[in-house]
């Protein structure tokens, strides 16, 4: 009677049974149906002891309070800026969250952030109406001059990063650059033209096989290939353990 | 008058050879394509985005809005005319009810999820085929869903209930056309229309045999999801 129904990692679509009986509990991305469990989106299935929840593959990124994330200047307001961050709200950055500096009434906001800009932020109001309010001010956070921005899927995020930033250190030890990963999805990257190309297909690697066993190893040896530097998957003490962005 | 004989010669209750394909558009935040015999559904979905014009938006919840479109040159040689017609915002409206009431769009107020669905090759069924696309293409995208939607029309030519009908049986001059969407895991039904005469007995009938086949269906959209993802571990 009481059984799952599927394996743990087993890619399940919405409304399949997950498992049947009043013995396990759904965790996020599942839902219960009288006596059964179903899959609520499409993902991956994890079960940790009682609880059955899933993994999602795709899917747009939802604003999370404290999240680090890599926003576009798209307006200057009159206190403050308009920032797009690769999700289905923008957000606003006041002034106070955004300089201690004392700033003139009618002063040019376009001094601080003009249009086009690129700022690493944090997170710091979601609304139920999903009004965002997002700071400068916390450590690591800055305006990203120069260098590129490539666009990822925010579910393979947290690959990218690996474990305390063990990932990203590696690309950085290997081709020289400076790189900041958002939890939206946007990664900055700046450096030399040629470790530019290098890092942006070891991230485009790590996103193609973000699922699969044994990456750190896979992504070190092509490194080594492509850049001649031997790295090792360390977890760096300068990488924040949690919160995003690196 | 009695049909002996499906004109290409199917079983009465043998659906069309399927074929079904998610991640087709790279672009898109899902999409998926899906074929029925003679009938080609591509459907790719953006979003949750933004939504404009504003005097759209929802503050309660994030809004469904399809584009269902038949390409000029994917009838029976009759071009067709490009844009939106009295037909297509009819479908536009039913897709619109058949695939709402699997979504949750709850945590996306204002937001909108948009669904185009081109048809670059038709022969008849193609709501249904863009149904059943349109639900692989949102699945894909990672939207909540409680459920995928299946759809198959069924129908009347001459004394014969069918499955699948093609053009030639659509427009037979003796039947009915009824397409039924279905949700394969609950059997609730989300969409059900029909164009002719039939009788009451052999409503009932079409509909059973309609609910049978979308779990046929179903496995073939489950396969091609399921697809997407094996391959890329490939």
């Amino acid at each position: 009677m009481e059984q799952i129904a599927v394996q743990d990692k087993e890619i399940v679509v919405p409304g399949q049974e997950l498992a049947s009986g009043m013995s396990y509990l759904p965790g996020p991305g599942t839902y219960r149906d009288e006596g059964a469990i179903r899959a609520q989106r499409l993902g991956m299935v994890s079960i940790e002891g009682k609880v059955i929840r899933l993994i999602a593959l795709s899917g747009k990124y939802l604003p999370k309070l404290k999240d680090k994330v890599i926003g576009k200047v798209i307006d200057v307001l009159l206190t403050g800026w308009r920032i797009e961050f690769n999700s289905p709200y923008s957000a606003v950055m006041t002034l106070k969250d955004a300089t201690s500096d004392f700033i003139q009434r009618g002063a040019d906001l376009t001094q601080y952030y003009a249009l086009g800009d690129y700022v690493l932020c944090q997170i710091v109001n979601v609304t139920s109406q999903k009004l965002i309010d997002v700071s400068m001010k916390a450590p690591g956070l800055r305006k990203l001059r120069g260098g590129r921005i490539i666009e990822v899927s925010p579910q393979k995020v947290p690959r990218i990063i690996g474990k305390d930033g063990s990932m990203v250190g590696m690309i950085k030890q290997a081709t020289k650059c400076d790189i900041a990963v958002g939890q939206n999805g946007l990664v900055w990257l700046s450096g030399e033209p040629q470790s530019e190309v290098i890092a942006a297909q070891a991230i485009q690697i790590i996103e193609q096989e973000a699922h699969l066993g044994g990456l750190t190893n896979r992504i070190a040896n092509w490194l080594k290939e492509k850049t001649g530097v031997h790295v090792t998957a360390m977890p760096s003490a300068e990488h924040a353990p949690e919160g995003g962005a690196q | 008058m009695t049909y002996a004989k499906r004109f290409d010669g199917r079983g009465f209750e043998e659906l069309r050879p399927m074929t079904a394909k998610v991640g087709v558009i790279h672009r898109a935040d899902g999409s998926a394509m899906f074929q029925t015999g003679k009938t080609i559904a591509y459907a790719a979905v953006y979003g949750p985005r933004d939504l404009h014009p504003k005097f759209m938006q929802n503050p309660s919840t994030g809004i469904l809005r399809i584009n269902y479109n038949m390409m000029p040159f994917s009838g029976h040689g009759e071009r067709v005319r490009p844009g939106g017609s009295r037909r297509s915002k009819e479908i536009n409206m039913v897709m619109q009810n058949a695939l709402l009431p699997v979504l949750n769009l709850k945590d996306y107020p204002n937001a909108v999820v948009d669904v185009f669905v081109e048809l670059p090759q038709t022969d008849a069924g193609t709501r249904c085929a863009a149904i059943t696309a349109a639900a692989m293409a949102l699945a894909d995208a990672g939207i909540e869903m409680k459920d995928l939607v299946c759809a198959v029309a069924a129908g009347r030519v001459e004394d014969k209930v069918v499955l699948d009908l093609n053009y030639l049986e659509d427009s037979h001059e003796d039947g009915a056309d009824i397409p039924v969407a279905i949700l394969p895991n609950s059997g609730k039904v989300t969409l059900l229309q029909m164009d002719g005469e039939i009788s009451p007995e052999m409503l009932k009938e079409a509909v059973t045999k309609a609910k049978t086949a979308c779990k046929k269906i179903y496995e073939v959209q489950k396969e091609a999801l399921k697809a997407r993802f094996a391959t890329r571990s490939a």
